[in-house]
């Protein structure tokens, strides 16, 4: 590894300029940061930042907590990528849409059971339905999915599926127009006692929901896929999917199940998304898809808790990132960069650990 | 052979297709010529009762008298044949409620109006402009493709107008909007063009820095708020708006403490409210779109150090379904002043009332968004601009002058429309700029809010 740090060619030379200067970046902002948080009139903030206000830590709790929430959203969907890569080798950028159709499901049900007055009496009991039910036709949506679109492909070349699955994208996409209608469409109101702030640390209850949710899915499937034979089966699939046939694993039957598990991750995931903004759009799928895709390659992909940490640290970096480095560092506008800061992020990450933070692939953890 | 019997296959498969082609022209030719025979027969009947003012210009001077120069060259409209006007608005997607009553604001005036010296006017199928710069400039091409198009009632958004302009103007066409306000689009009022200011654009809408100056006025003297904010989404349109309102804050003596941006499809607003909230402003005003509008009214109030902060928007976000949404409850919105009265459209002679009576027959539900009176000024504008622009040939053709055109839009002055008196400035600003706040009580209620009026002002 170290040798690879040392410069060799031109490339090499031109890497280390930007990854010194990527971290530079970084850490200046960061100091900068620190400097106006000590004292808004310290000089070395004033220096980068004439007009930095600071932030009250209220504040900043606040953008933790909200980039926790959507990172372990981004967490969820990563997941799926992350399964279907570490087994097809190939990114299935329909995806993101798996998660729109969970949160269109959410939405549909939801004010089903608005209308039928059990939302507001029996929130829990609802919100329960409505996972379950979107979990069952995200994974459908999955299995289809695989079975229409990927499996006539599974012996041909890796990019001939990649490019299948942006059509199957654009085609949920627009089936969800004809469907459902263009317009963004609402959830019912969140009862009080969950959108209020709670009393622990000033945080609303929703995004406290909603990492608590993202979290148990987390745990549910590293449970599946550490300690059942149904996990075994799927590393040995993605580990070698000729020899996992030869020693009796049924690998048609094992790859469904991948499909299905992360279209239930993405199920769960809409719900989660649903109470967060609670509001459903037909692309609402595609700019977390592509946020979700990056996260698990930040982790590393292949790698199931790579991911939802990579969707941690993407969620937190575009939340954080831009009142964090960019703000001191006197740029204008800094907000709207919040989608630059996350894909820079996954840009500097690869530049230092090109393979994600926690290493690709599933097998190499089990090799050790 | 396999290969042989495959192509066979898709040679017949070819032809068929081919020869269903041809039939498929060959009635849709037929179909046009019906179309086109409707309207000779229409012109025969209706004429001499729909166009008595032309009819006697005709008569008294000669043919050839009328407005231009011909410098920007003349559109021949043959007899049996309808002169081409288009719309190009926003009527699909989220903005839709805003585009759409726009453009049927148009198919009503042309109905009202009747025919320009005997000849119909036809607004073929309404473009959309997508809310965007990207749709704008695509319909814009689409509209300047066809030389008989004389002018264009639109766009809704100035977005789609920044690229439409001025493929649309260069093209010798006018454009007249009923929605765009940004001021980037004529002027700063003072005399000097704004950047996206092309010759040919008009419009009945305000220019936003009325709206901003009359929002400033209100929350720095009527509510008492000496500290304020605002956000936009980077479209010209929100922008304009939002400057104009920090800059009118500050010179009447406030203090902006932020100004920053979101992306259209941001949902999580709290790092954007955050950076706001580090000013602890007075007040926020975001004149922005739906969705991204809902989450910051969902979710300022949980970002600490906004709390107490008044929220204010503008037109773009008063519609009944953004004023449904419980969070929205006690902001303020500023907005064309939409209490038309008993204002009559000179052209046509009708009302508001009798405007909004045709729109409720015709479409099953009233306009969800105010600029259908722009609109339909507009339109009648264009109208009477061609009518002063054109003259009927010897051979019976109609011929346009597209400079006259402009020429009589350049002098427009005291034009009383459906909002007001009407009068062009030197810039393509033709609106009254009358502009009102509202405040939004109850979200049960939200068409009540609509008229809850509790400021007014502006206009020339």
């Amino acid at each position: 590894m170290a040798n690879n740090w040392a410069p060799k060619t031109k490339v090499d030379w031109f890497l280390t300029v930007l990854r010194v200067l990527a971290l530079g970046v970084v850490t200046v902002g960061l100091l900068a940061f620190i400097a106006q948080q000590i004292s808004v009139d310290n000089p070395f903030a004033r220096l980068i930042n004439p007009d930095a206000t600071g932030l009250t830590v209220a504040q900043f709790r606040g953008l933790v907590i909200s980039g926790l929430s959507q990172g372990a959203m981004y967490g969820l969907i990563a997941l799926g990528y992350s399964m279907v890569y570490g087994v097809l080798g190939f990114i299935n950028f329909a995806h993101g849409e798996v998660f729109m159709v969970g949160a269109m499901t959410g939405m549909i049900t939801s004010n089903k059971l608005d209308d039928a007055g059990l939302w507001e009496s029996n929130f829990i009991g609802s919100l329960l339905f409505i996972v379950v039910v979107s979990m069952l036709v995200c994974t459908l949506t999955a299995v289809i999915m695989e079975r229409v679109a990927y499996r006539p492909l599974r012996k041909a070349p890796r990019l001939i599926p990649l490019i299948t699955s942006i059509g199957i994208s654009f085609f949920i996409q627009n089936t969800s127009v004809v469907l459902l209608g263009p317009t963004s469409k609402a959830y019912p109101d969140m009862p009080d006692w969950l959108t209020a702030k709670r009393t622990f640390l000033e945080i609303e209850g929703t995004k406290i929901l909603v990492i608590c949710v993202a979290a148990l899915a987390m745990l549910g499937l590293w449970l599946l896929v550490e300690r059942t034979k149904t996990g075994k089966a799927m590393r040995a699939v993605a580990e070698d999917q000729e020899i996992a046939g030869l020693m009796g694993v049924n690998v048609n039957r094992t790859i469904v199940k991948v499909f299905a598990v992360g279209g239930a991750m993405a199920g769960v995931a809409g719900i989660l998304w649903g109470v967060l903004f609670r509001s459903v759009i037909h692309y609402t799928g595609f700019l977390p898809g592509i946020k979700a895709f990056s996260s698990a390659v930040v982790g590393g992909i292949g790698n199931l808790g790579g991911s939802m940490a990579g969707g941690l640290f993407i969620g937190l970096a575009e939340s954080t990132g831009p009142l964090l480095i960019l703000e001191p560092l006197g740029v204008s506008g800094v907000s709207q960069l919040r989608d630059a800061v996350a894909f820079a992020m996954l840009i500097g990450v690869l530049l230092l650990k090109p393979s994600g933070l926690f290493g690709e692939r599933l097998s190499a953890e089990d090799r050790a | 052979m396999f290969g042989t019997r495959k192509t066979s296959r898709f040679r017949i498969a070819f032809k068929t297709a081919v020869v269903l082609a041809c039939l498929a022209l060959v009635l849709s030719a037929c179909g046009d010529d019906e179309d086109s025979a409707a309207p000779e027969a229409g012109t025969e009947t209706t004429a001499p009762a729909t166009t008595v003012a032309p009819e006697e210009m005709g008569e008294e001077v000669l043919v050839m008298e009328h407005l231009g120069d011909g410098s920007l060259g003349t559109v021949e409209v043959e007899p049996g044949e309808a002169v081409q006007i288009r719309s190009l608005n926003a009527i699909t997607g989220d903005v839709a409620f805003f585009g759409l009553p726009i453009e049927r604001s148009v198919v009503l005036a042309i109905a009202d109006y009747g025919q320009v010296h005997g000849f119909d006017v036809d607004m073929g199928t309404g473009l959309d402009d997508l809310c965007s710069n990207d749709g704008g400039q695509a319909a814009a091409q689409i509209i300047v493709a066809d030389e008989d198009v004389v002018g264009v009632i639109g766009t809704s958004c100035s977005g789609a107008a920044t690229a439409a302009a001025p493929l649309i103007t260069d093209a010798g066409m006018v454009l007249i909007s009923g929605g765009n306000t940004s001021p980037a689009l004529t002027s700063d009022l003072a005399g000097t063009p704004g950047p996206n200011y092309s010759y040919g654009y008009y419009r009945t809408a305000h220019n936003d820095l009325f709206q901003g100056r009359v929002m400033a006025e209100f929350v720095f003297n009527e509510l008492g708020i000496t500290t304020a904010a605002a956000i936009h989404d980077g479209d010209p349109y929100t922008q304009g708006l939002a400057k104009a309102f920090t800059d009118a804050f500050a010179a009447l003596g406030g203090d902006v403490t932020g100004f920053s941006a979101v992306n259209k499809e941001d949902t999580d607003m709290v790092p954007v409210l955050t950076e706001i909230a580090a000013g602890s402003p007075g007040a926020l005003f975001f004149p922005i779109f739906q969705p991204a509008g809902d989450f910051i009214a969902e979710q300022a109030p949980g970002v600490s150090g906004l709390e107490g902060t008044v929220l204010l928007a503008a037109d773009g976000l008063l519609n009944t379904s953004y004023l449904a949404l419980s969070q929205t409850e006690g902001m303020y919105f500023s907005g064309p002043d939409t209490r038309f009265g008993q204002n009559v459209n000179a052209s046509t002679g009708k009302s508001a009332q009798d405007f909004l009576a045709a729109y409720e027959s015709e479409y099953g539900e009233g306009p969800a968004a105010p600029f259908w009176a722009h609109g339909y000024d507009a339109t009648t504008m264009l109208l009477d601009a061609i009518t002063a622009a054109s003259y009927v040939s010897e051979d019976g053709s109609l011929m346009v002058d597209r400079q006259g055109v402009r020429q009589y839009l350049d002098n427009v002055r005291n034009y009383q429309g459906l909002i007001g008196v009407i009068g062009c400035d030197d810039f393509g600003d033709c609106g009254s700029g009358k502009i009102t706040v509202v405040h939004h009580a109850s979200s049960d209620d939200p068409e009540a809010s609509m008229g809850n009026v509790v400021y007014s002002g502006g206009g020339n």
